[in-house]
Parts: structure tokens; C-alpha cells; sequence
């Protein structure tokens, strides 16, 4: 088990998330912009999937 | 792993392929630099690299914790663990970075000092407590990301009258970095290198915020785009880039909105300027003396200062003549430029010390690259 202080972003409540880093969480992450950026790349999922854009060699 | 695992999506990482694909232009190339090891880490370990047109070329930085200490302030850190009532706390990959004459931490542990690693910087307020007839040194290292756990430790000592410990203050600054990276007459010989936009970090800029290179980008006219640490993150952060190459724009955007915000985390920076100043110039190792490079503790806080209880001499040494560390960390040569790459230099008997931790781009070719570098003979 890690022990963490969360002396940067109390108070802090169950059910957050947080990002830690070497035993100190460094900031509270952001859920709705997390799911904003996902939901950016499910766009650019459903655009680019079919698009016929010649990728490199090595990755065809 | 909520909001880990979704940014490392491979169907994902195609599609984004592809919209990079269709941006860059064919008749220019972009060099774009990651400074931090976070990066240089996530782009290796997930080949973030083959998934680039070739005309895309991510720049290995110098953003890597370990790789920038100064061999002299290495040496001065087992210096003073061989003291013998002196117990020096450091974490655990300093351990194995090479320091002057094949020395390390580990290896002055194995002759009998008292060296033990920590995870976290406020682990010195328990192995103070139990030894109090010890002198404790927390050897600190790092960039923004792990200031504030050292400041919150001297104001910890303060707060609980802990007179055994004190802290070996090396820490860096990202901003200043940046800027000498660009414009320090040391580094002009970077001029072979071209950067034409920055990664930037996560974990340092979510503590300084998007703000502190807002000046920098504009000055020298490099976009910036912070992004997080999964490999979605860092193509969505090259597919900026390439978008503001194109448009000719030099702003700072960010792209781990999840983390970042404009100011950055107060607290943090309180605690930070709380403790700390900045030094007028601070030695580098690879990168040479930085103007405003690194952070001191005040002198409110001297009675904590390793450096004024112990009265910490650092003297010059040299390094190995044949390890290209330097040239590498700033992107002037890759580690198949170096000779004693792989063979005598590895990651068991690391010769530089950016062989030593996973950040360091020579552990990274080395773990992720060699196999595919002994069968094409290429990068």
C-alpha cells in the first residue's frame, strides 16, 4: 500500500480523482474534462477510421 | 484505471495516425521536442514514433530528473552519506547514476553508509523520528513536479522541531530550461538540432500551470502543447503542433485539460515560494550552469540546508571521455552515435546517466529499440 498526502489539494472528497506524483497527489483530475477529451477522440475515431489517408509504410 | 486505460486505445491511436497523416505537409518537416522523461517514456514503451509520418520527428529533451544532476552534487551526496552519523535518504533512481570515478550511491551503501531509498520525500519526518541520534539527509531531486513535496517537508521538520533532518537542495526549474535550451551561448551548438515546437510536461505544468510559457513561446515564436502522459495524449499534442506549424501560430495550448489548468496549483506554488529562491545560476550536468536553472531554500530556512550544516564542497570532475550523454539529452546525437552504447554502457553497468532510469532516452533505445537498431542498422 502507497501512502499518499494530498496536502496540495485538500480538501479532497471520496470519489475524486486524483494524480500523484512520489507520494504527493499534485492535482485533482479533472472528470468532465477527461471526458470531453475522450469524447474529442470518439469523434476522430468514427471520422478517420474509414478515411483513406496513406499512413506509413511501416504501419500498413 | 477509469481515465487511464482510454488514452492508450489503439483504435484510437490510428485514427489520430491518420488526422496527423492528412495535416502534415509533405514538402516541410517538423521537429517537435518532448522535453520531459514522462514523454520520452510514454513514446518508447507504446511506439508512439511508428505511428508519426516520417516527416514528423520527435526530439528526445532534457527532461529527465536524474540526467540533469551535476556530477559534482552527486559526489557531494556520498560525500556526505560516508559521513558517518549521516543517514541520506534519496529516491531510488539516483541510486545507480554514475557519479565521478565509477562511484554511486549504491555502491558507497555496499562500503557501508547508511544510504536508503525512499518513495516519497515525506517518508525523512518518520526515519528522523526513530533516529534521532542520526544526522538525516533527504537528497532532493527534480523538477516542479516534486518541489512542493520537499518544501511541504521542510515546513513538516519546522512544524515538529525535527533538528536531525535537513534537505540537499537540487532542484530544477522547467521555464528557465526552456529558455536556455534556446538562447544559453553553451547550447548554441544546438543550432545543428532543429526544434520547431515543445512537447510540454504534464506533472510539472500541472503544478506551475499553462501560464509560465505563455512568455517563452512568444519570445522565441515555438508553439507549445502541454500534454498528459499516455500516448493518446502525446499524438493529440503532435497533432496540435503540426496544426499551428501549419497555420504559422506560436501559442501555448493544452492538451491535458484533465490536469491543467492556467494557474497551475496554488498551494503548490505557495509552498514553493514559501522555501525556496531561485538560484542566479545553476549547473546542469549535460546542459552546463542555467541562469535562474535551479532552486535554493532560504535563508529563513537555513537550520534545514544540508548544504549550510554539513558545509557541502562540490568539486569539479570529468566525465567519462567516451559517453555522448550530453549531445543526447540535447538532442544533438542519438545513442547509436555513442561507442560504448549497449556494450559497454548499459542499463546493469550504466557508464551516463541517461542509461540509468526509464525516462533517460539510452534506457529507453536501449530496452525498447536495440533489437530492431542490431537487424536494420537504423534509428
Amino acid at each position: 500500500m502507497t501512502r499518499v498526502s494530498t496536502v496540495l489539494v485538500d480538501p479532497v472528497v471520496v470519489g475524486e480523482y486524483l494524480i500523484v506524483h512520489a507520494g504527493l497527489a499534485i492535482t485533482r483530475l479533472d472528470v468532465e474534462e477527461a471526458e470531453k477529451t475522450l469524447a474529442l477522440f470518439a469523434e476522430i475515431a468514427a471520422r478517420y477510421q474509414d478515411a483513406g489517408v496513406a499512413l506509413h509504410p511501416r504501419l500498413s | 484505471m477509469r481515465y487511464i486505460r482510454a488514452f492508450r486505445d489503439g483504435a484510437t491511436a490510428a485514427a489520430l495516425a491518420k488526422r496527423i497523416a492528412a495535416a502534415a505537409d509533405p514538402a516541410r518537416e517538423y521537429h517537435l521536442m518532448e522535453f520531459c522523461g514522462g514523454h520520452t517514456h510514454a513514446i518508447f514503451h507504446y511506439g508512439v514514433e511508428n505511428f508519426l509520418p516520417p516527416n514528423v520527428r520527435l526530439v528526445h529533451g532534457p527532461g529527465c530528473p536524474v540526467c540533469v544532476l551535476a556530477t559534482p552534487r552527486l559526489d557531494a551526496a556520498i560525500t556526505l552519506a560516508e559521513r558517518p552519523n549521516v543517514t541520506l535518504l534519496s529516491y531510488g533512481d539516483m541510486l545507480r547514476v554514475p557519479a565521478a570515478k565509477g562511484r554511486n550511491l549504491l555502491k558507497a551503501r555496499a562500503q557501508g553508509a547508511d544510504v536508503r531509498m525512499v518513495y516519497s520525500a515525506l517518508e525523512a519526518v518518520a526515519v528522523a523520528t526513530v533516529n534521532p541520534d542520526r544526522q538525516v539527509v533527504f537528497f532532493a531531486i527534480g523538477f516542479e513536479t516534486t518541489t512542493p513535496a520537499t518544501a511541504h517537508l521542510i515546513l513538516e521538520a519546522q512544524r515538529l522541531g525535527l533538528h536531525n533532518l535537513t534537505v540537499y537542495c537540487n532542484h530544477v526549474v522547467t521555464p528557465a530550461a526552456l529558455k536556455s535550451i534556446l538562447d544559453a551561448p553553451a547550447v548554441r551548438q544546438w543550432e545543428s538540432v532543429r526544434i520547431d515546437g515543445f512537447i510540454g510536461p504534464s506533472h510539472v505544468s500541472a503544478v506551475i500551470g499553462s501560464l509560465p510559457y505563455e512568455a517563452f513561446a512568444a519570445a522565441y515564436a515555438k508553439p507549445v502543447v502541454i500534454a498528459g502522459f499516455e500516448p493518446l495524449d502525446v499524438m493529440q499534442a503532435v497533432d496540435m503542433l503540426v496544426r499551428q506549424l501549419n497555420e504559422g501560430r506560436a501559442s501555448v495550448e493544452n492538451q491535458f485539460t484533465r490536469g491543467v489548468t492556467r494557474d497551475g496549483n496554488r498551494t503548490a506554488q505557495a509552498l514553493i515560494a514559501e522555501v525556496f529562491e531561485l538560484r542566479p545560476d545553476f549547473e546542469w550536468r549535460g546542459l552546463g550552469s542555467l541562469a535562474n536553472g535551479g532552486v535554493a531554500i532560504k535563508a529563513k530556512y537555513a537550520a534545514f540546508d544540508a548544504e549550510r550544516r554539513f558545509a557541502v564542497e562540490t568539486i569539479a570532475s570529468r566525465e567519462n571521455a567516451a559517453c555522448q550523454c550530453p549531445s543526447i539529452i540535447r538532442g544533438v546525437k542519438k545513442p547509436m552515435d555513442c561507442s560504448i552504447f549497449g556494450t559497454v554502457c548499459t542499463p546493469r553497468n550504466p557508464i551516463g546517466s541517461c542509461m540509468v532510469s526509464a525516462e533517460g532516452v539510452c534506457a529507453a533505445y536501449y530496452k525498447y529499440r536495440r533489437r530492431e537498431l542490431a537487424t536494420t542498422g537504423e534509428p
